[in-house]
């Protein structure tokens, strides 16, 4: 092509045609497709070859998703390989952490990881902490929050290491597989969808690399950098059990069922309402009461958020729940019926809750029964540190979906051992009274006098309902005062509430 | 209003979290119980919890019952001298033979009561009739005291006393008439056995149903899942409701007319049919009573 042919070209400077005239082809491509699958890709050989790779340094980002729960591997498989890089001063923002992921202690011990930014965590590394083993505290984020940070560049992914337990040689990954029915599953794979999309570089880290296209898939090649091969990425066990057990503990079974009433009395039960069902015994167990109802009356859910258990996916199956939003499967049912039921969507973390995302699905919900650690008189909800003020929780969806839906409803016992769980300040706050509508307990309901329509629409169906200092009264005189919790001054955790506000602040624990 | 007994809820003596929750279930009477649930190690800190609980929870309106040991153990003495003094409604006796276990028990109960300062026979009594020999005597017990509220059949050790197993009912076919037959010549309530497959839901409704048919008050039960299928299956229907309304009305309008007698649909309306009635009636207001209490 002529160069001045070019330059005649009408509005020339306005069509981005900087790369000039065409200069030739490359050679072709003659190998099979199948062949070059094998040798032109995104796999490496090693975890060390992709941190290098990606030029992980020092003070950067890096995050994991919690699809793995308590079975994860991940974190621990790449956190060695960093602090034998001798890399320092990281940021994890995960989505959340669990008891299988103590090892940090050691990295943060060693200043490989500086901060945390996190959902939640649980057991020892949880215990450190709350003990004042971390100088920079811990940022303590909802999934909606967490998403939002992240897309507002508040939180800023250097690298997302993602484990999955399908990918192909370009990095379309799933959180099953359809080529071998008893793979490693998780299901859906809703938060490390958003962290693939906006690190500024994803590694996923998979025990099954299966042929292009891993279709249809939840992480696209179009967000991925590396694919690495590892033996194991988690315990099957520990990632997910085989169904959500129905619970047959009595009180449980009590408090759900009086859930289902307040639904149904609530004004927000009616053909095509939208819910979400917590985990916790009680909350997945109001799901199988509301079935009743649902069957009783022939009322249709028109869709069900959140993270998706067997039995949501059952009553979609039988008929009575049309579409079912999916961030993350709770077990193998769900994780089967994502794959399989073509009205099951899996969602990212900003879909299911970002305050960014107008649309955001928790938005949309008419209710959500959430479960709680404590419940203030103020109807403020702690689901993060227990009664000795250790961290031992996760923030979840708790405010997002609580703020999203048209009423809110905390199911609880009353007691629990000797703790009480209605007290007159909770610890922690995670999710502020202003959102929360009702308090469902064995012995009682409470309603937030925000919500005196609610109230009404409860007592004229007969439930049960009283102040909930009543209810706080009574479980004081069952349990007592439980001594007050010694904290020093010193902050360990940050909580912030789904706009990324402060809420709360949580202290050391004194020895 | 009449004290129902459609459920009397288990809870063994020896589990704080139980007794804490007791009530909460809607049985309509709570039983701690100080025998067969609690091991021989356990005897002192169940009867020292249960008479905490008594003392201190409030239970609401339940009828609340302990099952004390039986005399001859030496334990059941223990019970009561504890016991008594929380002033719970009813001690229930296990494997009551004859009317003089009632006699022993009902004389410990009285001077208890006398030297705690309780009103002496305010305290009612309730016996389980578990064997062979009890069975026999189920009348002379049932009379043998005005504290006896009633009478109940403990099944488990009565099969072994005859040399069977539980099966469909048909092994206590014998002992739940004789029981309820003398119950009723006594004037006082008649409870059912308790049904231990607490999953099995098809079988515990169908010996509901036989019990209910044979006549008995309620039943015995062992797990709170128990009492929501219990209660139902007592719920009379609305057929029945309606009818028994439209008896009462009959014979109000007869009695005005100076007449016993009125006639419903071609039917004679008499006294027992009046009766019948007037219990369905009332069995579904006490029912019906949904107690939203401050406790």
């Amino acid at each position: 092509m002529d160069k001045s042919i070019i330059d005649s070209i009408p509005h020339i400077s306005e069509i981005n045609a900087q790369h000039g005239a065409f200069n030739g082809v490359l050679p072709q491509q003659t190998q099979t497709f199948q062949d070059r699958m094998l040798t032109k890709n995104k796999i490496l050989p090693s975890i060390r070859e992709a941190i290098i790779r990606t030029g992980l340094k020092d003070g950067m980002t890096i995050s994991f998703h919690h699809h793995f729960r308590n079975g994860d591997y991940i974190i621990n498989l790449v956190m060695d390989e960093i602090a034998k890089m001798g890399i320092k001063g990281l940021t994890i923002a995960a989505s959340s952490l669990n008891e299988v992921h103590a090892p940090l202690i050691k990295h943060i011990q060693n200043g490989v990881v500086k901060h945390i930014e996190t959902s939640g965590m649980r057991g020892e590394l949880a215990e450190q902490i709350s003990r004042g083993l971390m100088e920079f505290p811990v940022v303590f984020r909802s999934h909606g929050g967490r998403a939002a940070a992240i897309e507002s560049g508040e939180v800023k992914i250097d690298v997302a290491f993602l484990g999955a337990p399908s990918c192909d040689p370009y990095g379309n990954a799933n959180g099953y597989s359809r080529e071998q029915d008893n793979a490693t599953s998780c299901g859906s794979l809703g938060y490390a969808k958003l962290d693939a999309l906006y690190a500024r570089q994803t590694v996923i880290l998979t025990d099954h690399i299966v042929r292009f296209p891993n279709a249809p898939f939840a992480i696209s090649e179009a967000n991925v950098n590396y694919v690495v091969r590892v033996d194991a990425i988690g315990d099957a066990q520990g990632i997910m059990s085989g169904s959500t057990r129905f619970t047959k503990n009595p009180k449980e079974l009590l408090i759900a069922k009086t859930a289902a009433d307040v639904i149904e009395a609530s004004g927000y039960f009616y053909d095509g309402f939208s819910m979400q069902m917590g985990s916790g015994g009680a909350s997945l167990a109001t799901a199988r009461f509301l079935r009743e109802k649902m069957e009783r009356d022939n009322i249709r859910c028109r869709f069900a958020l959140g993270g998706i258990t067997g039995q949501i996916v059952e009553m979609h199956e039988e008929g009575l729940i049309d579409r079912i939003l999916d961030v993350q499967s709770f077990d193998l049912i769900a994780a089967e019926s994502l794959k399989n039921n073509r009205f099951h969507q899996q969602i990212d973390a900003s879909y299911y809750a970002s305050i960014i995302n107008g649309g955001a699905a928790v938005n949309q919900l008419d209710f959500v029964v959430l479960s709680a650690l404590e419940i203030d008189v103020n109807f403020n909800i702690n689901v993060l540190t227990g009664s000795d003020g250790v961290i031992r929780g996760a923030i979840g969806g708790h405010p997002d979906t609580a703020d999203g839906a048209s009423i809110s409803i905390i199911v609880a016992p009353l007691t629990r051992g000797r703790i009480p769980t209605i007290v007159k300040k909770v610890n922690t706050i995670v999710t502020p009274g202003a959102i929360v509508d009702v308090v469902v307990t064995d012995q009682g309901i409470a309603v937030n006098p925000l919500r005196p329509e609610i109230k009404d629409r409860l007592l004229s169906a007969g439930l049960p309902v009283f102040d909930i200092e009543t209810l706080q009264r009574r479980a004081e005189r069952i349990v007592g005062v439980p001594e007050d919790i010694c904290y020093t001054d010193k902050i360990v955790g940050v909580v912030m509430y789904r706009d990324n506000t402060v809420i709360d602040v949580i202290r050391q624990v004194e020895e | 209003m009449r004290q129902l007994r459609r459920s009397m809820l288990f809870v063994p003596g020896n589990n704080p979290g139980m007794i804490r929750d007791a009530h909460i279930y809607g049985s309509d009477s709570i039983m701690f119980d100080l025998e067969d649930s609690v091991a021989v190690t356990e005897k002192d800190a169940a009867r020292a919890l249960v008479y905490q609980a008594l003392m201190s929870l409030r239970y609401g309106k339940k009828e609340l019952v302990v099952r004390i040991n039986d005399l001859s153990s030496g334990l059941g003495i223990e019970d009561l001298e504890a016991i008594v003094r929380a002033k719970p409604n009813v001690i229930r006796l296990p494997k009551t033979e004859t009317a003089q276990d009632i006699i022993d028990c009902e004389r410990e109960i009285a001077r208890i009561e006398a030297d705690a300062g309780i009103e002496v026979g305010s305290t009612g009594m309730m016996a389980a009739i578990e064997s062979a020999k009890g069975v026999l005597n189920a009348y002379q017990i049932a009379c043998s005291s005005k504290r006896l509220i009633g009478i109940a059949l403990g099944a488990e050790d009565y099969v072994t006393d005859l040399k069977t197993t539980r099966s469909d009912g048909t092994e206590l076919f014998f002992a739940r008439n004789v029981i309820l037959n003398a119950a009723r010549a006594a004037g006082i309530d008649a409870i059912d056995t308790v049904y231990s497959d607490v999953n099995n839901e098809e079988g515990f409704l169908r010996e509901v149903e036989l019990i209910k048919k044979l006549g008995f008050d309620g039943k015995s039960v062992i797990n709170p899942r128990q009492i929501a299928p219990l209660h139902k299956a007592f719920m009379p229907s609305e057929k029945d409701l309606t009818k028994a309304r439209a008896i009462m009305q009959a014979i109000a309008e007869a009695n005005k007319r100076g007449s016993g007698v009125a006639s419903l649909n071609g039917k004679m309306i008499d006294k027992p049919v009046v009766i019948r009635a007037e219990r369905l009636l009332e069995l579904y207001d006490a029912a019906n009573i949904i107690p939203i209490e401050e406790v």
